[in-house]
């Protein structure tokens, strides 16, 4: 996978993670509440910044190779040596700008709704923007292991300070359960260290590992991944971060933190470990057809919304860890597409939830009923990312899916079958909690008090839209970037390291 | 090497220092101001030009013995008495107010003390002799004994000290005993000179073993770590916080000296015995320190418990150095010195924190005080958070580093499990670390205190402090491979 390396005379990949981080702390420094409209316009103008100083990685990135783009390395320790080693290839480059168009979206969805230390909120999702990229776009280990838990502390005060009634719990719950699982990949990453005298990502690539050192460090990098995808079962954190934390939490949680922990698997787990991977793929299977089949079930029954899109998350994560663990293109190529698309429509579902939770102060489905009758544009926006969820062709969730479960089918029949059962599990719970929010006779009087979207509220949601029906139904752009990469990955894994 | 025996030059800061605090004694007998103001402007003038004096041998590279080997100067000496100074310095400036607020300034002697206790530190870092190791190890411990005990009309204080003195005149004698068997087997004082003995390998083990289980339960009762820990929370607590902090920084810092003296440079060739030892006492403090802090409801004896882990941290890297690779021994030794000067003075800007909101009769002592500071005071908040999350090891501050080099030491002493242990207490430790965030930004005030201004030598000290901090989070790598140096040239 390595072999060459293209660097770029403008360091892109250093503007794309601090460009977010300096914008944050000038905001700590200047931001008050009692100037917050000054506040908020310094963090979108930050935030927009940001977005725009990646999009040159996508406009002159070339997608016929698979080497490491916009390559930046510069010594950091000298004692290990641990490096400042930055690079982008097909796989890592859709989220670093999924990250930060994230970020844009969410400065403007706190616009009204956050009136208490409106500076010290928007730098923390600044701040977490830059420190997500970085993780994205780290060749190096241990700089990708800071990047990794320093987004614990935004997101840990983000959730305690602007959350719900059982914040406190719910931060505390978030931050220890991510810190354990990735204390053990800190160990893994040293003992590569010990064994290879380097960090360099890449380098641990070529690296020959005996067998049971592979199971090792495999299930050491696990309990870090798999808390943070969340796969079954140590997925229980989620449901408890998401309702309590506030509508942009629970955006940036599950449109970019999950996908840390999935993006770990391609990174780490799968090219340092192809044996112990290949090994363990059964296991890794069954969990994940145990995450899509019976979180989807949980789903069902949950009578909060935010936790039954928790739910379905951890559902859908589980299609993009199974489509890793099956080895053929379609089943890769088809669980980065989900992991992309799922960064779109959960954020847009938890940007619906947060629309009605603004004027109501609640996101329990049995407070809410005929929406569309009072909110009709809202509601328009609600089913289609509510059909986008369900994997409904045409938009964003289908291609995934039908990816994965095309890769499935190749892989084994009936491990295809049980996956496709999440098509019927997500369009049941997706659609049944339409029809009891969305349709149906008004049901109180505070439904009956609600006002349709502002223009905000409307802008942010028609992106949103945008982006699922574009990827639904074109989805050769965001392919075409990633299939020498994802090529390229299969084959390093194929080959025995032992 | 110089070879002159009576090298005063080598010597000069300490001989400084014993003539300034003497001079400061005097002065402050005829001075009238309730504020001290005298003395404690003098004292700050000696340690700015102790700081001039060993820079200036650090940077002429003046090293060597001295006095037939009972004083010993070299890099490890310099760079563990230039953050002694520092640590002495923001301990004065912090606590000025803390300390004439509550009385305890009827002479200067808080300042001599402070001066004297330094002298001591001094005297262990650059000890070559037991008995030098004995003598510094007492005029710290003495002038500690008394700073505790300072308030003289506050039961909880007396009782610490008396707590205090009981167990460190025990662990001294502890010493003092382990060096004796030494010394009866090697018929040798003087470090390197035991050092040779037993490299000649013609000394009956027994004896030597003997004294050296003494000597290592000495030592760990000055380090404070498990089991010898029992005074560290009493006396955390019960000491005026500004001395906590002058018991919480340097003395540390001496601790660690003569424990490098002792172990590695007079009885290196016992390593694989002493090893076990450490092990045992690190693994012990891990857990009982990171255990019982989460149940502590006192700030200070939290962090007293959150030192005896820290400590545990650092007596595991001192555990972890090889017996035969000197390269690996020296990457071992000077993490834990990392390890320890990160410590410090992260430890500095925390109880700096805590003595600059106990003003204006408000006393910052249990975690429960600190309720919604972030309404109060965001920075005050932030510099504490900051601090928090560095000494519960999340990155990228500095805690984590410090942390990571002490695994990296342990992985390379194939102590894999151990890693483990470490990482999961370090876990169970972040939890009353994120309470005490959890306790400034998520709950709501109960205290109506309005903070007055803080004065500007405070402030500036404070933010210089945490600047430092910073500084070694963001490039700690300088840092990192100046102690494995400084430990390599020293041993």
């Amino acid at each position: 996978m390595a072999g060459e390396m293209v660097t770029s005379s403008i360091p892109w990949l250093t503007l794309a993670v601090f460009t977010p981080i300096f914008f944050g702390i000038l905001l700590l420094f200047v931001g008050r509440d009692d100037r917050a409209n000054f506040t908020r316009w310094l963090a979108l103008a930050g935030a927009v910044i940001a977005f725009l100083v990646t999009l040159p990685l996508y406009i002159s990135f070339d997608p016929s190779t698979a080497d490491m783009q916009y390559v930046e390395n510069a010594l950091w320790i000298a004692a290990f040596p641990v490096y400042y080693h930055l690079g982008v290839d097909g796989i890592s480059l859709w989220f670093v700008l999924l990250t930060a168009f994230i970020t844009v979206i969410v400065v403007v969805a706190g616009w009204q709704v956050i009136t208490y230390r409106v500076a010290h909120y928007m730098a923390a999702f600044l701040i977490m923007s830059g420190l997500m990229i970085g993780v994205f776009t780290a060749l190096d280990g241990l700089l990708f292991y800071v990047f990794f838990e320093a987004t614990l502390i935004p997101m840990y005060l983000i959730i305690g300070i602007w959350g719900g009634p059982k914040r406190v719990y719910a931060a505390f719950k978030f931050f220890l359960y991510t810190l354990m699982g990735s204390l053990l990949t800190l160990i893994a990453f040293i003992y590569l260290w010990s064994i290879s005298g380097t960090f360099d990502i890449l380098a641990w690539h070529q690296l020959s590992i005996g067998y049971e050192a592979q199971i090792l460090i495999f299930l050491a990098l696990l309990t870090a991944f798999a808390v943070k995808v969340p796969m079954w079962p140590v997925h229980t954190w989620l449901p408890d971060a998401h309702p309590e934390a506030p509508t942009g939490g629970s955006v940036v949680l599950a449109a970019i933190m999950l996908k840390l922990g999935a993006y770990g698997f391609l990174r780490f787990s799968l090219p340092i470990t192809p044996d112990a991977s290949h090994a363990l793929s059964g296991f890794m299977i069954t969990l994940s057809l145990i995450a899509v089949i019976y979180i989807g079930l949980v789903a069902l029954v949950q009578k909060d919304m935010k936790k039954l899109v928790a739910y379905s998350s951890i559902a859908h994560m589980g299609f993009v860890t199974l489509g890793f663990f099956i080895f053929n293109t379609a089943g890769l190529e088809g669980g980065i597409v989900q992991m992309v698309s799922h960064g779109f429509v959960s954020a847009a579902m938890f940007l619906c939830i947060g629309v009605l939770y603004d004027r109501m102060h609640t996101h329990e489905i049995a407070d809410f009923g005929g929406v569309v009758n009072k909110m009709p544009r809202y509601a328009t926006f609600f089913v289609l990312f509510a059909m986008a969820n369900a994997g409904l062709p045409a938009t964003s969730g289908f291609i995934g899916e039908f990816m994965v479960i095309l890769g499935a089918v190749q892989f084994n029949f009936w491990v295809g079958l049980l996956a496709a059962t999440a098509l019927v599990l997500g369009a049941s719970y997706s659609l049944w909690m339409t029809k009891r929010v969305i349709f149906g006779e008004v049901a109180n009087e505070r439904v009956a008090a609600l006002t349709d979207i502002n223009s905000r509220e409307f802008a942010i949601l028609a992106v949103m839209a945008i982006m699922v029906l574009y990827m639904g139904i074109h989805p050769k752009p965001f392919t075409d970037v990633m299939h020498v990469s994802v090529q390229a990955l299969l084959d390093h894994v194929a080959i025995s390291k032992l | 090497m110089m070879t002159n025996q009576y090298n005063f030059a080598l010597a000069m800061p300490e001989i400084f220092l014993l003539v300034a605090s003497m001079a400061i004694l005097l002065i402050d007998a005829f001075s009238k101001s309730p504020r001290r103001t005298w003395a404690y402007a003098l004292s700050i003038v000696t340690l700015i030009i102790l700081m001039a004096m060993t820079l200036l041998q650090w940077v002429t590279e003046a090293q060597g013995q001295s006095f037939y080997g009972l004083y010993v100067v070299d890099d490890l000496s310099h760079i563990l008495k230039f953050a002694s100074y520092i640590a002495v310095l923001a301990t004065l400036v912090y606590g000025r107010e803390y300390i004439q607020s509550r009385d305890m300034l009827r002479g200067g002697e808080f300042y001599v003390l402070v001066l004297m206790a330094l002298l001591g530190q001094m005297v262990m870092i650059s000890a070559g002799n037991f008995l030098t190791i004995y003598l510094g190890l007492e005029l710290m411990s003495l002038a500690l004994y008394s700073l505790v005990a300072i308030r003289r009309d506050h039961a909880q204080s007396t009782e610490a000290a008396m707590k205090y003195f009981v167990l460190g005149a025990l662990a001294s004698g502890f010493l003092l005993y382990g060096i004796s068997m030494i010394y009866g087997a090697t018929g040798q004082l003087d470090l390197g000179a035991v050092a040779d003995v037993l490299r000649g390998g013609q000394v009956p083990l027994m004896p030597l073993v003997f004294g050296l289980v003494f000597i290592v339960c000495g030592l760990a009762f000055k380090l404070g770590v498990v089991p010898f820990h029992m005074w560290v929370p009493d006396v955390y607590q019960g000491a005026p916080t500004a001395v906590t902090l002058v018991l919480a920084a340097a003395p540390k810092l001496a601790a660690f000296a003569i424990t490098l003296r002792l172990l590695v440079a007079g009885l290196g060739s016992l390593t694989v015995d002493w090893q076990p030892m450490l092990m045992i006492l690190a693994v012990l403090s891990l857990a009982i320190g990171n255990l019982a802090a989460i149940m502590q409801t006192n700030f200070k004896r939290m962090l007293a418990y959150s030192t005896i882990a820290h400590m545990g941290f650092v007596v595991l890297g001192l555990a972890s150095g090889s017996a035969v690779d000197q390269a690996a021994q020296s990457s071992a030794y000077g993490s834990a010195l990392f390890y320890i000067l990160t410590y410090v003075l992260t430890t500095l800007g925390t109880f700096g924190v805590m003595l600059l909101l106990s003003r204006d009769g408000f006393e910052c002592e249990n975690i429960d005080d600190l309720k919604g500071l972030n309404r109060h005071n965001p920075v005050l908040a932030g510099i504490l958070m900051f601090l928090m999350f560095s000494l519960a090891g999340i990155p990228p501050f500095v805690g984590f580093y410090a942390k990571l080099v002490i695994l990296q030491a342990v992985l390379q002493a194939d102590q894999v499990w151990v890693a483990v242990y470490a990482v999961m207490m370090s876990l169970i430790g972040a939890f009353y670390y994120l309470r005490v965030v959890k306790t400034m930004y998520f709950d709501e005030p109960i205290h109506q205190y309005t903070l007055g201004r803080v004065p500007t030598s405070q402030s500036s000290v404070l933010m210089f402090n945490v600047g430092l901090v910073l500084l070694f989070s963001i490039v700690p790598g300088g840092l990192m491979s100046f102690c494995v140096q400084t430990i390599a040239r020293s041993f």
